[in-house]
């Protein structure tokens, strides 16, 4: 009657553990040895059959005989094998001695296999396992879109830029960076408070120019990108100069409107040389006044 | 009758032909009312030009009103944004608090902050990381002064940290992956000092396609250099965000070299902190242009732990519940 239920369920009619894919067809069958559908591995067509299943980390030996065939109940018996491999191999052997080759065979391929993807579940428990955390959709789109309204209200740009000029005006670059302008501002200030002290100014800024200057040196190979920065240099130079010289190329820069020159020094030869500079520049004079 | 004269009207115009200059529409119409989908849509629009007028309208108005007034007028109105409707934060940190000013002095970065240590940060990933995660390492580093790039192996955070910290290194960076993207970062102090976790998200990596151009010199500009570069740290007001504020300075070493020109951005908006990299040049004292180079990412804290990186029986000190936290738009924490 297994070739009955063969013929019927295997081959023509509908089977409901058997899936189909292009090349192969499987069982799906809990109690199955190899997991294909075959006549010789389905449990439901052969009377005598047998499995190995494993339950929380123990391997059972299931067996089918045709004896219980009437009493569904009974019909799976169900033999705890031992820890050790080969043992469990030996009572393999034991519980299925006279049963054909093929289910014995199989018996202990599945065994095998079985204890391998045991022993690996316990060797990855130990290391450090991976934590999946589901992301909820709704509360991931809400995080996206506050993040672009916050990079818009944000005005990271003119943040960035305002704070560098805050710093620049609060003097955290010392003198690195000297505009005329500021320096003016500067100098109008000053100019009540220190009006006697020039001279030593004069001498002091000779010593801050002599460190300034080094330092505008150095940045050469960095700054040949930039055309201004060029002009700084240039300038920087210069400023070892005369006096008179520099004043010309301050009103040089200032007629363009680009370099930033030194200003402090400028602001206080200004002051002293107004007088002999109207012959030479009457523009600076009137900045001056 | 006025209701039925509307659309028969509505019906004769939509053919095409203009809306006339001012429409008149009885007090009790409504345009929802109308069943034709077309005509409905058709007197829609006229409405909405109807109303786009009378607001210009109102608006020459208003402005005129101001005129006249002159001087006297009322000041304008600030119009409300989420910064302004704040929820206020009690843990906002005074500039002058003492208190605040004790604990700073006192806590795992005063070395830092008094020039003890000089900062030296390891990044590392998750496990098997993928490309863009490498490059973003890579460029991290270029713009970290002082970092170096680790892979990890499978090792366990847990035995790094005792052997950084032995080798001396003062900060631990791990960037988690998921996907092939970065999407999380781990910043720990490392001489027990706190841990914080974040999210990361819209990481942008520096265009790396411009290394072909290396040749002509006129592109050398485009990629970060040696200096070390300043640190700008905006909106961190809370107590919580002075803390992680501090973190992220003490990431740089604390003098800035000002001939490099770089400045690192640290820019917190909302609980959202975007970080930045950027090269400055002062083209007149009121006027500054800035260049990006290096990669941009966003951070969301998620967690600030007191201790180095401990998941199972560390001391946190703040987490984001969502339940709790979540619940008013107005409240940030950061």
């Amino acid at each position: 009657s297994s070739q009955v239920v063969w013929d019927t369920l295997g081959n023509r009619q509908f089977c409901s553990y058997k899936i189909t894919t292009k090349t192969q067809n499987f069982c799906r069958n809990e109690y199955n040895l190899t997991g294909l559908c075959n006549r010789s591995s389905c449990p439901l067509a052969n009377s005598q059959y047998a499995t190995i299943r494993e339950e929380k980390g123990r391997c059972y030996l299931y067996m089918k005989t045709i004896e219980r065939a009437a009493f569904p109940r009974r019909l799976w018996e169900r033999v705890l094998l031992n820890k050790n491999y080969e043992k469990a191999l030996e009572e393999i052997d034991e519980n299925l001695i006279y049963w054909p080759r093929f289910i014995r065979h199989k018996c202990k391929q599945r065994f095998t296999k079985i204890t391998q993807y045991l022993i690996r579940i316990r060797k990855l428990t130990l290391k450090r396992q991976r934590k999946l955390v589901p992301l909820r959709r709704k509360i991931e789109r809400r995080e996206k879109r506050r993040e672009e309204k916050a990079l818009i209200a944000a005005q990271l740009d003119n943040a960035i830029e305002k704070e560098l000029l805050e710093r620049l005006k609060q003097d955290t670059y010392g003198d690195i960076y000297n505009f005329p302008i500021h320096a003016f501002d500067k100098a109008l200030q000053q100019q009540d408070a220190e009006s006697e002290s020039e001279s030593d100014a004069e001498k002091e800024e000779d010593d801050e120019d002599t460190d300034t200057r080094e330092f505008v040196e150095a940045d050469d190979s960095d700054l040949s990108d930039f055309e201004d920065m060029d002009k700084l240099e240039t300038s920087s130079e210069e400023e070892r100069e005369e006096e008179e010289e520099v004043e010309k190329k301050a009103s040089h820069a200032k007629s363009k409107g680009k370099t930033p020159l030194k200003g402090p020094a400028k602001r206080k030869r200004r002051y002293i040389e107004i007088e002999y500079e109207e012959e030479t520049e009457p523009t600076t004079k009137t900045k001056a006044a | 009758a006025g209701d039925g004269s509307g659309p028969v009207g509505a019906a004769a115009e939509g053919g095409g032909l203009p809306a006339p200059e001012r429409v008149l529409f009885p007090p009790t119409f409504s345009v929802s009312e109308i069943k034709n989908k077309q005509r409905r849509h058709f007197m829609f629009l006229r409405w909405k030009q109807q109303q786009r007028k009378e607001k210009l309208a109102a608006k020459k108005k208003r402005r005129k009103e101001r005129e006249a007034l002159g001087d006297k007028a009322p000041p304008k109105a600030v119009p409300k944004t989420i910064e302004n409707q704040r929820v206020y934060d009690e843990t906002t940190v005074d500039p002058n608090d003492e208190e605040v000013a004790f604990d700073e002095a006192t806590d795992e970065f005063a070395p830092y902050f008094n020039r003890q240590t000089v900062p030296k940060i390891l990044i590392t990933t998750s496990d098997r990381p993928r490309g863009r995660t490498v490059r973003f390492c890579e460029q991290l580093s270029t713009v970290i002064p002082n970092s170096h790039v680790y892979y990890r192996r499978g090792l366990a955070l847990k035995r790094i940290i005792p052997q950084c910290i032995a080798r001396d290194f003062t900060d631990l960076i791990v960037i988690n992956e998921d996907r092939k993207i970065p999407n999380g970062l781990v910043l720990s102090h490392l001489p027990d000092g706190p841990t914080a976790h974040f999210r990361m998200s819209s990481v942008r990596l520096l265009c790396s396609s411009h290394s072909y151009l290396l040749l002509s010199f006129q592109r050398t500009g485009k990629e970060p250099t040696e200096h070390v570069p300043e640190v700008i740290l905006n909106n961190f007001t809370t107590r919580l965000g002075h803390s992680v504020g501090r973190m992220f300075a003490s990431l740089f070493p604390h003098d800035p070299q000002f001939i490099g020109r770089q400045v690192a951005t640290f820019h917190n908006q909302r609980d959202y902190i975007f970080f930045r990299f950027h090269r400055y040049i002062f083209k007149s004292e009121k006027k500054v242009g800035i260049q990006e180079l290096g990669p941009r990412f966003t951070l969301k804290l998620r967690s600030l732990q007191k201790g180095t990186f401990d998941s199972k029986f560390g001391e946190y000190e703040w987490i984001h519940k969502r339940r709790e936290m979540d619940t008013s738009r107005r409240k940030f924490h950061l």
